[in-house]
């Protein structure tokens, strides 16, 4: 298990160390120091074994946090374990940054006392970890007994992301259906890769401890209801999505760990007791049937030894009626390039120099439109053999709708205790679609 | 909720302007500054204090000198500053045991302490705090504590018994603690279950062979239970525990894996892994026919695309694992080739693995679009990746032939780029392309040619020079090629070296006439000027060969080279099935086993793949070798090999490593060395190969000129490499090699019925056992025991073959030894042996060959080999082995011997707990050859007078006393006289193992 952890600054100072084992000693924060931290070459691995002792680490701005260990642990445990400590971490102070480190730094051993224990990750939910890390430590004093074993029951329950007792005036939920787009395409217009990968993301303010199902337009399901020739009533076009396609074929999904993962296998329903605020509900992944939201057409010409032409043509690919905003394609440029002179019909380019590419932002852009850069580039002429490896253009954007096809056809809501139906919960529901890595190699 | 994060807020606010001050006090007269505070009498201040002397600590300062003024505040009211002072103490208690013991009183104050939270935190930090005296004072609090009425209190004492047992194991045995934590497997709370679970498994770690996890059905059943309840750090605790189970049918197994199932789609990473594990190692046992085995492989390839959408460190230990899977099951992800795609954005160590894994999947479904996308990283930055990349177009023309001529242009694409790592690797990788394919790209070697002098690394050099040698008949100026090289030989490096003595040797074998004055001086060179003994054992070799016969010579040289394989790196079966069982570990991260980078004997045992059901299909059906050979969808070739001595010298023109073949560890020891001086040269008797047996011949023939023999055999002393063949190299056959009737496995079964049903008592065999493990042999699993059957030795041997590809040309070997044992005819494997199967052989044996003293007595130093090389392991016979026929002593004569051999001789023994009565103990004995010359009986007290005869004429006497009256006594003694009285010892021996079976 987990040795020791340690969170350096970017020079390599020791700002949090906290041994679990005695198999870790003191040397063993200089030795991740220099050899990783101090190492002249650029990291060539997030697990480094050194005299065999095995550093796990990972880069938050230029913070380093390491987890240090001499035995054969469960590697993909530990990266997991460091993302939720950072979780946890930006939960109660905000950015991890060497100075919110230090200010907190009491505070972040009381977290560690509490999520690690001789190498064990413990609850690390923040929610719980919220009733009784206070920080404030008069506290304890003031719990009552009913209080303190409702934390404990929390903290080591089934179910830990919620405690029970919440109330709200009006029961709200909001949802968000976030995807990024990605795609690596050839210069030819080919599509090497594409895929979509999703996330639904909730916001909850209901009383109780309520009982949630939700449902999509997946594949499988649709299809069985449509074998058993029912229709689900209830979920048709409740919360919206009525147009587009009908199902969509989703690879893979995962789930938060509230949703009951063995309902999930057998009959594909999901259903679950919410944390209270913000989470991720689920994560999902497609391949098939994207809708791509833009093409990009790059011609490159190279005219001689010290000229580019470069022209750029994007075209939106969705309903006329949709909005594309804050879409920026970015042109890479050669290292010896000394000057550039670009034209667009839209928006504003600008050559970087600093970013060796050409930005080109374009504010909003409605479906089935295109628009078009052109740009010369002149060189310096190098002697350097090698060849300019041409990285491939880039686009980010945002659009008002799932590229995947997902659409929720309903979320419900049951609460036996308290006296509120589904009827009275209010729901929210939107779809973002961005641009993940979206590339066209030119 | 509210208040919670209102809270936070204010103390955020308050906090900026407190708490990173404390990280910047470095003034002179600091401790004594802090000493003064923390007795201050005001809370705050001490509290100040507290965090300064944290930080202190933090930042690496020595602050032990204020142990007794923190200790003094541990006494508070105030969470946040116990748990402060609990920091510390974990911190230097162990430098000041004798102060520390002062906190003891609050720690056991604190355990029963009416808040759950506080009684928790008292013996959490407790079992932190290394020093013994405190330690003695956590065993009751703690046992209390593992039976808390609350849950948390339950789960932080669960681990708490693994810290103690890292302190003091044999404490926690004592006081039974284990016992408490087997049955909070139970417990109704999942967290205190998974928490138990994991403290379980890693106390089992340190006591392999303890039988303390007992896993059965029904505690699987909880596990299972707790598994879909308890928080995803304990799923994971769970999934890792449960791997080590061995389910006891397929469907117990296939139960098992429809429970694990839905933790696929669970969002941890690490929780998907270990699913991935538990499913991987129970697959073993399903019968490939179910329906649900095809289920089961298509519900694994979407969880581990879905790896690949995780944080970057993830993807890296994803990719590992994957790596494995692929590698031990290729059918899962072979339609996922596209998501392994390199993006741009990608960190290096990802694109490595991704890289990797392409190659590996990589068929003639999707040649087209993966050689492009080659293409495209070949023109990257990273040097390392666009290296790995260029090899990875070779490793595609090699593995999918249709698309050869393909990669062979991108190839000289890329060598047109004139950048220099890629023109070097391309040669590297091109050499290897003209050895699967000969005579097909030949066309362009002038391009080749061209970039002569851009080569500036070993392997690009030695690759360039192969083709120069190889080719030499259509290089118009081989010669002057080689020559230039020529010049600087001395500062090449040995791979260098060695290519280029071959090279020049088959350009001589081609064009003899021009070249006489090149060989000379490389011979000369390599020979006379050189300290490598390699380098200078290979010169001399083809010198000799030249001189005495250029036909020979031309056999050997120009022979026809073995296949290279088409799959690299890959992982040997036996450690890839044992990285399988560590997914989602370090291990499997490394690609090692554990053993090889933790210290000490914690968790480093092997574990294996469970057998599928109906375990005796080994031999039938290989069907787990069939897995693994597709990946390749075609029979695996020859495996090439720097390590592998005996082909190295049939073919004297081993190519240079034509890939990251890893340089295979010798198994070999010192001492097995002399022995095999003669042995081996016998074994090449066997080879059919007409230049080996060539090559033998011209090595016993006369002495070039130019060289004594004496130089020779003083070189090759030097050189184990060579050594092996070399050594004493006048041998003939041994005796009766050839001679022997063919004894197969079929027939040794045969003998072994006979010996149990014919002969009431036989003599006892010993039940197999593994004496050379497939880890060390390359694959080849030798297991055995001996017999005696009829008056002959028989050493019965299975052959099990663990690699993935053919074996044959078995040859064994004896070292010298006590008994003279020597075959008695040559090993006589039904080969060739095919993946997976095992072939079971009796091998008759001798007692005539030569004899030397073993250290033990009864050791015996075995060679094998086979067509991959030779393999050395070392056994022991039971004497009674040795134990002739006609020992039965004449009454007369055994009295006299009995007298005539001097007391010191004696030796007494004690044979305990042994049930038989002094006929049934005589029969048992006469089994094996032990005679019972005369019996008398003195009170309660059967004596037996036995006799034995050893295969060297030897005579052995003893007395076994066995008592009669009474049942409860059942020792036996034993006492052997013998005028050799080294022997008594292993007749003692073979009394205890025959009467005992």
């Amino acid at each position: 298990m987990i040795g020791g952890l340690f969170i350096y600054n970017h020079k390599g100072e020791v700002l949090i160390s906290r041994v679990y084992r005695d198999d870790i000693g003191r040397n063993a924060v200089d030795a991740f120091r220099v050899n990783v931290i101090h190492a002249r070459q650029q990291v060539r691995s997030p697990v480094t074994n050194i005299a065999r002792t095995s550093f796990f680490h990972v880069k938050r701005s230029n913070i380093w946090l390491a987890a240090v260990t001499k035995q054969n642990v469960n590697a993909a445990m530990v990266f997991e374990f460091l993302y939720k400590m950072c979780d946890v971490m930006t939960a109660y102070f905000g950015k991890i940054s060497e100075e919110n480190i230090k200010n907190n730094f009491v505070l972040i051993y009381e977290l560690l006392d509490e999520i690690l224990d001789f190498g064990y990750p413990q609850n690390s939910e923040t929610g719980a970890l919220k009733t009784f890390i206070t920080q404030q430590g008069i506290k304890s004093q003031l719990q009552t007994k009913e209080e303190q074993s409702q934390i404990t029951s929390q903290v080591t329950g089934q179910i830990g992301w919620r405690r029970e007792g919440i109330k709200y005036r009006r029961n709200e939920l909001f949802l968000d259906v976030l995807e990024s787009v990605n795609l690596l395409m050839s210069p030819q217009g080919q599509v090497l890769s594409a895929h979509v990968s999703g996330r639904v993301v909730m916001k909850s303010y209901l009383s109780g401890m309520p009982e949630c199902k939700f449902g999509m337009n997946d594949k499988i399901v649709i299809d069985k209801q449509g074998k058993g020739g029912t229709t689900d009533e209830a979920g048709k076009s409740e919360l919206g999505g009525s147009s587009g396609k009908q199902s969509i074929a989703i690879d893979d999904c995962t789930f938060h760990q509230c949703v009951r993962l063995s309902k999930f296998d057998s009959e594909r329903s999901i259903s679950f007791i919410p944390p209270d605020g913000e989470y991720e509900l689920m994560r999902y992944r497609t391949t098939k049937d994207i809708i791509l939201p833009f093409r990009v057409i790059p011609l490159v010409r190279e005219v001689g030894r010290t000229k580019l032409e470069v022209k750029v043509v994007i075209k939106s690919n969705f309903k006329p009626s949709l909005l594309a905003q804050k879409i920026e394609v970015r042109i890479p440029t050669p290292l010896n390039t000394s000057g550039v002179q670009v034209i667009c019909m839209k928006g504003k380019a600008k050559y970087k120099a600093s970013e060796n590419a050409i930005v080109w932002k374009i504010k909003r852009m409605a479906g089935m439109k295109e628009s078009q850069i052109s740009a010369e580039i002149e060189l310096l002429p190098t002697n350097d053999k090698k060849k300019w490896a041409r990285p491939p253009i880039s686009m980010n954007f945002e659009v008002p709708f799932a590229p995947s096809g997902l659409k929720v056809r309903y979320l419900k809501v049951f609460e036996p205790k308290l006296n509120y139906s589904d009827h009275d919960v209010i729901k929210w529901v939107r779809y973002i679609g961005r641009s993940g890595i979206y590339e066209t190699r030119c | 909720m509210e208040w919670a994060s209102q809270l936070c807020e204010n103390r955020g606010l308050g906090s900026k302007m407190t708490d990173s001050k404390y990280f910047t006090t470095t003034k002179k007269g600091e401790i004594f500054e802090l000493k003064a505070e923390l007795n201050s009498d005001k809370k705050e201040k001490k509290k100040e204090a507290v965090k300064k002397v944290i930080a202190s600590m933090t930042v690496g300062k020595d602050v032990s000198a204020l142990f007794p003024d923190v200790v003094n505040c541990m006494q508070t009211d105030n969470l946040e500053l116990k748990k402060l002072v609990y920091l510390y103490l974990m911190n230097y208690a162990k430098s000041q045991p004798d102060m520390a013991i002062m906190a003891v009183n609050t720690f056991v104050k604190d355990c029963e302490d009416p808040n759950p939270l506080i009684r928790a935190l008292a013996v959490r930090t407790m079992g932190c705090i290394r020093v013994d005296k405190i330690t003695e004072y956590l065993c009751e609090p703690l046992r209390k504590c593992l039976k808390d009425e609350d849950p948390y209190v339950r789960k932080t004492a669960a681990v708490c018994v693994a810290k103690l047992h890292d302190i003091n194991a044999q404490l926690v045995e004592d006081q039974g603690f284990l016992d408490t934590l087997k049955d909070l497997i139970s417990d109704s709370n999942p967290m205190v279950v998974a928490n138990a679970v994991a403290a379980l498994s890693e106390i089992a770690e340190s006591h392999p062979n303890s039988n303390l996890l007992d896993l059965n059905p029904q505690t699987i059943n909880k596990l299972l239970t707790a598994l879909n309840e308890c928080t995803e750090w304990g799923q994971i605790f769970i999934l890792d525990c449960l791997a080590n189970y061995t389910p006891r049918d397929d469907r117990e197994s296939q139960s098992i894996c429809e429970r694990v199932t839905p933790r696929l789609s669970h969002a941890n990473s690490a929780v998907v892994l270990s699913a991935v594990k538990v499913l991987m190692k129970f697959m073993e046992m399903l019968p490939k026919d179910l329906d649900y085995y095809g289920t089961l492989l298509k519900k694994l390839a979407p969880p581990l695309v879905t790896l690949l959408s995780a944080e970057p460190e993830l993807q890296y230990v994803a990719l590992r694992n994957i790596n494995l899977i692929v590698q031990k099951r290729p059918e899962i992800l072979k339609h996922e080739m596209k998501v392994f795609f390199v993006k741009y954005n990608d960190p290096i160590y990802v694109k490595l693995e991704k890289l990797d894994i392409m190659i590996r999947l990589a068929s003639q479904a999707n040649i087209a679009q993966v050689l492009a996308e080659l293409k495209e990283y070949a023109t990257e930055v990273d040097v390392d990746f666009v290296r790995k990349a260029v090899r990875a177009i070779g490793r595609c023309a090699i593995k999918v032939e249709q698309s050869a001529e393909r990669c062979v242009s991108t190839l000289l694409d890329l060598i047109q780029t004139k950048v220099n790592y890629v023109v070097q690797e391309a040669i590297v990788v091109i050499k290897d392309i003209f050895r699967k394919y000969p005579n097909k790209y030949e066309s362009v070697i002038a391009t080749l040619c061209e970039n002569l002098d851009s080569l500036d690394e070993p392997e690009a050099r030695a690759a360039m020079i192969w083709i120069v040698g190889e080719y030499a008949e259509r290089i118009d100026n081989a010669d002057e090629l080689l020559e230039s090289f020529l010049e600087g030989f001395h500062d090449e490096s040995t791979q260098v070296q060695l290519q280029l003595l071959t090279a020049i040797v088959k350009l001589f074998l081609k064009k003899p006439t021009e070249t006489q004055e090149l060989v000379q001086q490389v011979l000369s060179l390599a020979t006379q000027d050189s300290d490598n003994p390699d380098l200078r054992d290979r010169g001399y070799i083809y010198w000799r060969l030249l001189s005495t016969d250029p036909v020979a010579a031309k056999e050997v040289v120009l022979a026809e080279k073995p296949l290279i394989s088409e799959e690299t790196d890959l992982i040997e079966p036996t450690l890839l099935d044992e990285l399988i069982c560590h997914i989602g570990t370090l291990a499997s991260v490394y690609h090692k086993p554990p053993s090889a980078f933790v210290e000490g004997g914690r968790g480093v045992q092997h574990k294996r793949l469970p057998a599928r059901a109906g375990s005796g299909e080994s031999a039938e059906s290989p069907d787990v070798g069939q897995a693994v050979s597709a990946v390749s969808d075609a029979p695996p070739a020859v495996i090439p090999s720097q390590g592998d001595l005996l082909g190295d010298l049939l073919n004297l023109d081993l190519a240079p490593p034509t890939s990251n073949v890893p340089p295979v560890p010798s198994s070999m020891q010192m001492g097995a060395m002399d022995l095999l001086g003669g042995g081996l040269d016998s074994l090449m008797g066997d080879e059919s190969e007409t230049s080996a047996s060539h090559y033998r011949t011209e090595v016993q023939s006369p002495q070039p000129p130019e060289c004594s023999e004496r130089e020779l055999g003083g070189d090759v002393g030097g050189s184990p490499a060579m050594g092996v063949s070399l050594g004493g190299a006048p041998v003939g056959m041994p005796a009766g090699l050839g001679a022997a009737p063919a004894v197969g496995g079929g027939l040794g079964d045969l003998f072994d019925l006979g010996g149990g049903v014919g002969v009431t008592a036989g003599s006892y065999i010993p039940p197999k056992t593994v004496w050379l493990p497939a880890m060390k042999a390359k694959g080849l699993e030798i297991s055995g025991t001996f017999a005696r059957r009829s008056g002959v030795i028989h050493m019965d041997l299975s052959f099990t073959n663990k690699a993935m590809s053919v074996m044959t040309d078995f040859a064994i070997q004896f070292n010298k030894n006590s008994f003279g044992l020597a075959p008695a005819g040559p090993l006589q494997v039904l080969t060739p042996l095919s993946p997976n199967q095992t072939v079971d052989v009796s091998l008759p044996l001798s007692t005539t060959g030569p004899v030397m003293k073993m250290e033990p007595l009864n050791n015996l130093q075995v060679a094998v080999k086979n067509n991959i090389d030779v393999f050395y392991f070392s056994c022991q016979y039971p004497i009674s082995l040795l134990f002739v026929e006609d020992g039965k002593m004449d009454r007369q004569v055994f009295l006299a011997t009995w007298k005539d051999i001097p007391s010191e001789n004696e030796a007494q023994f004690q044979i305990k707990d042994c049930h038989l009565n002094s006929d049934a103990a005589s029969n048992k004995l006469q089994g094996s050859n032990i005679f019972t010359v005369a019996k008398r009986t003195v009170d309660t007290q059967d004596m037996l007078y036995q006799s034995v005869k050893l295969t060297n004429g030897i005579w052995m006497l003893a007395e076994l006393r066995i008592q009669t009256g009474n049942p409860n006594s059942t020792d036996l003694e034993l006492s052997v006289k013998c005028r050799a009285p080294e022997v008594s010892q292993y007749v003692y021996q073979c009394y205890e193992l025959i009467l005992r079976n």
